[in-house]
């Protein structure tokens, strides 16, 4: 079943097909149109593409948790994180736990990163922490493993290079033709006769291309990402077995009207929900990389005590009363119907206030500050500057041994 | 060309896409199996994992709720047959941790009579770890399940099944929950 997913997406690989064509017609007859090589336009666009796929292989994962600053966590720093995610890669099968990262922004997203499931990594803000409890969060990252099982990451960083090249190639050949002039531009082959006739032509195609290559590989890649997003939440309902915490948490998510700083707009289709996205949109909206929140989170709530893909595309049915699915009918054939979970006791999770404790504890670990409980009840931070081996409690007066500090990671 | 190439060539033909059809199936097959071993491991991790923490359990609940002898015990003797248990087939296993969960869930349930323990620290980090061990235990289950399903599927379904009537592959046992208890608990619920 698992397989299926990710090979029988025949409408994902038409449309990367899509995408690849344009860039190679838009090659070929910039070639033609700019220096009367087809050929050797279409070796220029190519080369553009396997640079900056090689680049994005080997390094988009590093590049984007960097950008995003976000730190790395072990499993003492955050029990309850790392071990939902634990939880969630039994749940899907992965081979290995993926690296948590944490980025110090209160608003409130999450995104996974790694071009394969033997390294991956998976990223929260420490807003997002705070603000959800374990079915919530168990949600998200079910959402953020589904990515990484179905390949998401790999895809959506090869569609993102596709698009990148045809937008580079786009904006070159544009400055070219406005400021270089054109090759053929009538003086030279006009003696040809019909020669001149089929430049006239090419040089049409090209500048029709020019214009319209870019939106088009847009719209696409938007049209991929959405349908990845709806099949990332179906795979999040059927691994936790509960839509309802996936549900309340894009609530949640969508809710707030803080943005993260720190988000990329190349990288956008990995987060849980668009960091750029506009308030009020319309539904149908052609162009965004995620399908609005209101409609997964109904879609989610429909699915009727069933968690199985089968009831997610019948939900879907429901929802936005398209003909079509929006899970391969593949992956439904054999698959047994599957009841949705009760919730988590509530009393499982801390509340709100030891959430943000927990999470603001751990910020502070990762800025160098040292942390001493008094007996009296209070915490001392220690800054990373202190020297000394103990410190006085301001409440009560007793004096604290300053613990050994651990050095700090990244 | 003569007829007697053509049909050399017909036959031939058919003969590779025969054996590629095998090769194929079996390969499938094989990686299906131990896809579903793999996943009984990774129960059997989560298992072990929590015969670990009940003895923690037990002496973190019993500092503070000394008459509840009975309730311990019953832990105590549900985790060592589970533990006798591994490696006996999963039916059997899964009746003997079905029985633990049993006698957890009404250990836990005494704990709701103290109010001290609920708030202390060592103890709630054990409850984070039981929770999620409980989590990862029907997590794990559940993968192994839908490992077997597609497995069994693969077994049973034609072109496939042929190949495994002639290889000998068996299909695998679902983890059943058979006690009722089982159903309901592994909710950690303290109020």
């Amino acid at each position: 079943m698992w397989e299926q997913i990710r090979s029988n997406q025949t409408r994902t690989l038409i449309l990367v097909a899509a995408m690849g064509l344009l860039l190679l017609l838009l090659g070929y007859f910039l070639g033609e149109a700019l220096f009367g090589s087809g050929i050797g336009g279409l070796v220029v666009a190519i080369l553009i593409w396997v640079i900056m796929n090689l680049f994005a292989y080997f390094q988009g994962d590093s590049l984007i948790l960097s950008i995003s600053r976000a730190r790395k966590i072990s499993r003492d720093d955050h029990p309850r994180l790392y071990n939902i995610v634990e939880e969630m890669k039994i749940a899907s099968g992965l081979e290995k736990v993926p690296d948590i990262y944490i980025i110090d922004d209160p608003s409130l997203n999450a995104f996974a990163v790694g071009r394969d499931p033997s390294r991956a990594s998976v990223a929260i803000t420490s807003g997002l922490l705070e603000r959800l409890n374990r079915d919530e969060l168990q949600g998200v990252m079910a959402h953020e493993i589904s990515h990484i099982k179905n390949r998401d990451v790999l895809l959506m960083t090869f569609c993102s290079v596709l698009l990148g090249t045809i937008v580079l190639l786009a904006w070159f050949a544009a400055r070219m033709m406005l400021f270089g002039g054109m090759r053929g531009g009538g003086s030279r082959r006009s003696s040809g006769g019909g020669g001149g006739y089929a430049t006239l032509i090419i040089i049409a195609v090209a500048i029709v291309l020019l214009i319209v290559a870019p939106i088009a590989a847009q719209l696409i890649y938007y049209a991929i990402s959405r349908r990845r997003e709806y099949l990332a939440d179906a795979s999040g309902a059927l691994y936790t077995r509960y839509p309802e915490g996936l549900a309340s948490a894009l609530e949640k998510i969508a809710g707030s009207t803080q943005e993260l700083k720190t988000a990329n707009k190349a990288f956008a289709p990995m987060y849980i929900i668009n960091p750029f996205r506009d308030k009020g949109r319309a539904a149908s909206d052609l162009t965004s990389t995620h399908p609005p929140v209101s409609e997964r989170v109904r879609i989610l709530r429909s699915m009727a005590g069933g968690a199985s893909l089968a009831a997610y595309d019948k939900a879907y049915h429901e929802v936005s009363r398209s003909g079509k699915g929006v899970i391969p009918s593949s992956a439904l054939v054999g698959a047994a119907a599957v009841a949705a979970r009760k919730p988590e006791a509530a009393e499982a999770v801390p509340e709100k206030v030891e959430r943000v404790r927990e999470t603001s504890d751990l910020l502070w670990k990762y800025s160098d500050y040292g942390l001493v409980n008094c007996e009296c009840g209070t915490k001392l931070r220690v800054p990373p500057k202190f020297r000394g081996d103990s410190i006085r409690c301001p409440h009560c007066g007793r004096t604290n041994t300053i613990p050994a500090r651990r050095k700090s990671t990244g | 060309m003569s007829v007697g190439i053509i049909v050399l060539i017909v036959v031939l033909v058919v003969l590779f896409l025969f054996l590629g059809f095998i090769w194929m199936s079996y390969n499938g097959l094989v990686r299906l199996r131990n896809q579903v071993k793999n996943a009984w491991a990774q129960i059997d991790v989560q298992l072990k994992r929590r015969h670990d923490l009940i003895p923690n359990l037990v002496e973190t609940v019993k500092g503070y709720a000394k008459y509840e002898r009975e309730t311990f015990e019953a832990v105590t003797n549900a985790r060592n047959l589970a533990q006798k248990a591994v490696g006996t087939g999963v039916g059997s296993q899964a009746k003997a941790e079905g029985e633990l969960s049993g006698a957890l869930s009404r250990l836990l349930a005494v704990v709701e009579k103290y109010p001290d323990l609920k708030a202390n620290t060592n103890y709630l980090a054990l409850q984070e770890e039981l929770t999620s061990t409980e989590n990862k235990i029907s997590f794990s289950r559940q993968h192994y399940n839908d490992s077997v399903l597609t497995y069994n599927n693969k077994t049973q379904m034609v072109p496939s099944n042929i190949i495994a009537g002639m290889f000998g592959f068996k299909t695998g046992e679902f983890f059943e929950v058979t006690v009722a208890a089982e159903k309901e608990v592994p909710k950690v619920s303290f109020t």
